[in-house]
C-alpha cells in the first residue's frame, strides 16, 4: 500500500505539485492521466521516493521491514529514460542492477527475464547497438528483475510498435493478475485504461479527478480529458 | 530581523548607532590616536585592515551557521541570511586584500607577502567567490540554496586548515620579514578595538539591509508567480 | 558494503570498453610533463630539485581534474543517476563508489606517469621512493574524495565543467601544499636529519587530517547534494 499525504513540490518559482493526497491499495491498478506538463512524471518520482516533496509525506507499507532500503526493493519504476548503461551489455546491466537489488539466484533470474522480453539472443551486445524498442524491452526486464510489488509506469507505450504495444499490454495484464499494485501514466486510452480499476486526473499540479470507472464513464472522462488538453 | 526589515525601530537604532560609532572611529583613527613613530601616517590603514579582516572571517562564520540551519529546516529565511552574509563578506575580504598590500608596501617595502593571515584572506576570497558562483550556476532557487549551503559548510571548515597549513609553510621557510610584530600602545589598542566594533556594527547593518532586500525580492517573485497563475 | 564494490565494478567495466577517461587522463599527464620539460629544462641538464614536487602535483591535479568531470556526467546519459537513486543503495554508497573509481583512475595515471617523470627529468632522490607512496596515497585519496563530492555538487548546475575547478582548487590548497612539501622533503632533504624527518611526518599528518575531515563531511552532506 502506498499513501501520499498533502504532497506539494516547488521548483524555483513554479509549483509543480499542489497538495496531492492519495491512497493506492495493494493489487489496485490506477491510471494517471493529464495533459503535458501536468506533473504526472514528477508525482510518480515523488511516490517512488526518487524526489523529496517540498512538503507532505509519502508512506509505503509492505510485508516485511520498514527500512527504506527494503521498501525500495519492493518498488519498480519504468520511465521514458531507460536507466541503462549504453556501454554495458544487456546482461551486464541486469547483473549490476540485480546486485544492487540483491536479487536471489541472479543468473537464473536474469536468463528467465531476458527470455521473457525476447532479448536472449542479444544479451551480450552492448546497449548502444539496440533499437528503441529493444531498449524499451530491456527497461522492462530491468523493471521486473527484482520482482517488485509496486510498479510505477511512466508512458510505457511510447516508442513501441503495434506488436510491442500488444506484448506490453499483455504483460501488464499478467502482472495485474499476479496481484501487483500499479500506477501508470499514459496518453493512450485504448490501452491500459480499460484494464484500470481507477483513474486519477492531474491538471496543473492538482488532482482534479479520482474515482472508479465503469465503461460508460470512460467516454465522459475521455471527453473531459480532451477538453482539458484543448484549453491548454 | 526580516519581517519588519529595514523599517523596524530596532533596525533604525542599529543604523544610528553604526553611524555614530563610525564617526567616533574615524575621529579616533585620524585625530586622536598618536601616529606610529616609524611608519607614520600610513600606519592608520592598519585599523581599517584589521577591522575589515575580522568582519570578513566573521561573515563566513555566519554563512556557516545559517547554512546548517537552512539544511536542517529548508526555510528560505536562513538561506537569505547566509547568502547576504556571503556577499557582504566578499566585499569586506576585497577591502582586506586591497589594504593588505598597501600596508605591506609601507612596512616591508613589498606589495605582497605570503604571510599566513593575508594568504588565508586571499584563499577566503576565492572560496567566497566560489560560493557566489555555485549560486549563479545553479538553476532553480531550491538548488541554489541547497548547494550553496553545502558549499558554505565545507568552505568554512576549510578556512582554518588553510590558515594552519600556510602558517606551517611560512615558518618552515626562512622568513624575510621577521620583525613584523609591532608594539601597540594602549591608545592604539583602544582605537583598534573601537574600529573592530564599528565594522562589526556596520556588518550587521548591511546584513539587515541586504536580507530585507532579498526578502522583498522573494516576495515580489511570489506575487509575480501568483499573478501569472491568475492570468494564465 | 558490497554495493560500493558493484558500483566501482560497473564503472570499471564501462571504462575497460572505451578507455576514454583513463586514456585522456594519462595522455594529458604526459603532455603536461613534456610542457614542464620544455619550460624548466635545458637539454642535458637536470631539473632543479625545487621544481620536482611542483611538477608532480600540478600534473596529478590536472589529470585528476580531467577525470572528475566524468565522475557523474555519464550518469546523466540515460538518467542512470536516477536509476541509482531509485535502487536500494544509500547515497553515500554511490559517492564512495565514485570516489573508488576516480581514485583507481588517478592511481593508474600516477603509476604510468611517475616512472616517465624520473626518466624525462633525470631525477635522483635523497629519500627512499617508499616514502613517496603514503604522500601520493593521501594526496590522491583527498583529491578524489573532495573532488567527487564537488563534482556531485556541480552536476546539477549548468556548465558544471566550468564550475568544478573554480570551486575545488581553493578548498584543496592545504592538501596540495602538504603534498608538495612532503614530496620536496622526500626528494631533496637529507633523511639523516631528524628535523626534516619530523617535518615530513607533520606534512603527512596534515594530509591525513584533511582527508579524514573532508571524507566525514562529504559522507554527512552527500544526501543533500544528490537529492535531485
Ligand atoms: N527538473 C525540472 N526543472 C524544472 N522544471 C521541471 C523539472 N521537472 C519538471 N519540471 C516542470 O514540472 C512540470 C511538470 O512536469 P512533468 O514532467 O511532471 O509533467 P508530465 O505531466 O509528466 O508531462 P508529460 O505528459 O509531458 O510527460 C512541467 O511544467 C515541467 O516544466
Ligand atoms: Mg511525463
Amino acid at each position: 500500500m502506498i499513501r501520499g499525504e498533502n504532497i506539494s513540490l516547488k521548483l524555483g518559482e513554479k509549483t509543480i505539485l499542489r497538495d496531492i493526497s492519495l491512497v493506492v491499495d495493494p493489487g489496485e491498478f490506477v491510471v494517471l492521466l493529464g495533459p503535458n506538463g501536468a506533473g504526472k512524471s514528477t508525482l510518480l518520482k515523488v511516490l517512488a521516493l526518487i524526489l523529496k516533496p517540498t512538503s507532505g509525506r509519502v508512506i509505503h507499507k509492505y510485508q516485511g521491514s520498514d527500512r527504506e532500503e527494503d521498501i525500495k526493493r519492493k518498488i519498480g519504476f519504468l520511465s521514458h529514460r531507460s536507466f541503462l548503461y549504453e556501454r554495458l551489455t544487456a546482461w551486464e546491466n541486469l547483473e549490476f542492477y540485480g546486485k544492487l537489488y540483491q536479487v536471489a539466484d541472479l543468473t537464473r533470474r536474469a536468463e528467465e527475464i531476458l527470455e521473457q522480453v525476447g532479448l536472449s539472443y542479444y544479451c551480450h551486445d552492448p546497449v548502444y547497438t539496440y533499437s528503441r524498442g529493444m531498449v524499451q524491452r530491456l527497461s522492462l526486464a530491468r523493471l521486473l528483475l527484482h520482482n517488485p510489488e509496486m510498479l510505477f509506469l511512466d508512458e510505457p507505450f511510447t516508442g513501441l510498435d503495434q506488436k510491442g504495444g500488444e506484448i506490453l499490454t499483455e504483460t501488464i495484464k499478467v502482472l495485474h493478475e499476479q496481484g501487483k499494485t500499479m500506477l501508470m501514466v499514459t496518453h493512450y486510452f485504448d490501452r491500459g485504461v480499460d484494464l484500470a480499476g481507477r483513474i486519477l486526473v492531474l491538471n496543473k499540479g492538482s488532482k482534479v479527478f479520482d474515482g472508479k470507472l465503469t465503461s460508460s464513464d470512460l467516454r465522459d472522462i475521455q471527453e473531459f480529458y480532451r477538453a482539458q488538453v484543448e484549453t491548454e | 530581523m526580516e519581517k519588519e526589515g529595514a523599517k523596524s525601530k530596532t533596525f533604525g537604532i542599529l543604523g544610528a548607532l553604526t553611524f555614530l560609532m563610525m564617526l567616533v572611529n574615524l575621529y579616533l583613527i585620524f585625530i586622536w590616536v598618536p601616529e606610529e613613530k616609524i611608519l607614520g601616517l600610513v600606519q592608520k590603514i592598519f585599523y581599517f585592515h584589521v577591522g575589515t579582516a575580522w568582519v570578513a572571517f566573521f561573515a563566513f562564520f555566519v554563512v556557516f551557521i545559517y547554512s546548517i540551519l537552512y539544511l536542517k529546516t529548508k526555510d528560505s529565511k536562513w538561506d537569505r541570511i547566509a547568502s547576504a552574509s556571503a556577499e557582504i563578506g566578499t566585499v569586506f575580504t576585497t577591502i582586506v586584500l586591497i589594504t593588505g598590500p598597501i600596508w605591506a608596501k609601507s612596512s616591508w617595502n613589498t606589495w605582497w607577502t605570503w604571510e599566513p593571515r593575508l594568504t588565508t584572506s586571499l584563499i577566503l576570497w576565492f572560496i567566497y567567490l566560489a560560493y557566489i558562483l555555485v549560486r549563479g550556476f545553479a538553476t532553480e532557487y531550491q538548488k541554489k540554496a541547497q548547494l550553496s549551503a553545502v558549499f558554505g559548510i565545507i568552505g568554512f571548515i576549510d578556512v582554518p586548515i588553510v590558515f594552519f597549513s600556510v602558517r606551517w609553510w611560512s615558518i618552515s621557510h626562512p622568513t624575510l620579514f621577521s620583525g613584523s610584530g609591532m608594539n601597540l600602545d594602549p591608545e592604539m589598542l583602544f582605537t583598534l578595538l573601537v574600529s573592530v566594533a564599528s565594522f562589526t556594527l556596520l556588518y550587521f547593518y548591511f546584513l539587515g539591509k541586504l536580507v530585507s532586500i532579498f526578502h522583498v525580492r522573494a516576495e515580489l517573485a511570489e506575487i509575480k508567480r501568483r499573478l501569472k497563475e491568475h492570468l494564465g | 558494503m558490497r554495493k560500493i564494490f558493484w558500483i566501482i565494478w560497473k564503472d570499471l567495466a564501462i571504462e575497460l570498453r572505451s578507455r576514454e577517461v583513463t586514456g585522456a587522463m594519462v595522455l594529458f599527464a604526459l603532455m603536461v610533463l613534456v610542457i614542464f620539460a620544455f619550460s624548466f629544462l635545458r637539454p642535458g641538464e637536470k631539473l632543479p630539485p625545487e621544481m620536482i614536487p611542483g611538477v608532480i602535483w600540478v600534473t596529478v591535479a590536472f589529470a585528476g581534474m580531467l577525470g572528475l568531470n566524468h565522475a557523474f556526467l555519464p550518469e546523466k546519459q540515460n538518467d542512470t543517476l536516477t536509476g541509482l537513486i531509485l535502487a536500494p543503495v544509500s547515497k553515500s554508497a554511490i559517492y564512495l563508489g565514485k570516489v573508488g573509481t576516480h581514485f583507481l583512475f588517478l592511481l593508474l595515471v600516477e603509476i604510468i606517469a611517475l616512472p616517465l617523470f624520473f626518466i624525462f627529468f633525470n631525477i635522483q632522490m635523497q629519500g627512499s621512493v617508499l616514502y613517496l607512496v603514503p604522500v601520493l596515497f593521501f594526496g590522491t585519496a583527498g583529491f578524489s574524495g573532495l573532488g567527487v563530492f564537488l563534482s556531485a555538487l556541480s552536476v546539477h548546475t549548468k556548465s558544471n565543467e566550468l564550475l568544478l575547478p573554480v570551486i575545488l582548487f581553493p578548498l584543496l590548497i592545504p592538501l596540495l601544499l602538504g603534498g608538495v612539501k612532503a614530496t620536496g622533503i622526500v626528494f631533496n632533504a637529507s633523511w639523516a636529519d631528524p628535523v626534516w624527518v619530523g617535518a615530513y611526518w607533520s606534512w603527512l599528518r596534515l594530509m591525513a587530517v584533511f582527508d579524514i575531515i573532508f571524507f566525514t563531511l562529504s559522507l554527512v552532506l552527500i544526501d543533500y547534494v544528490l537529492e535531485v
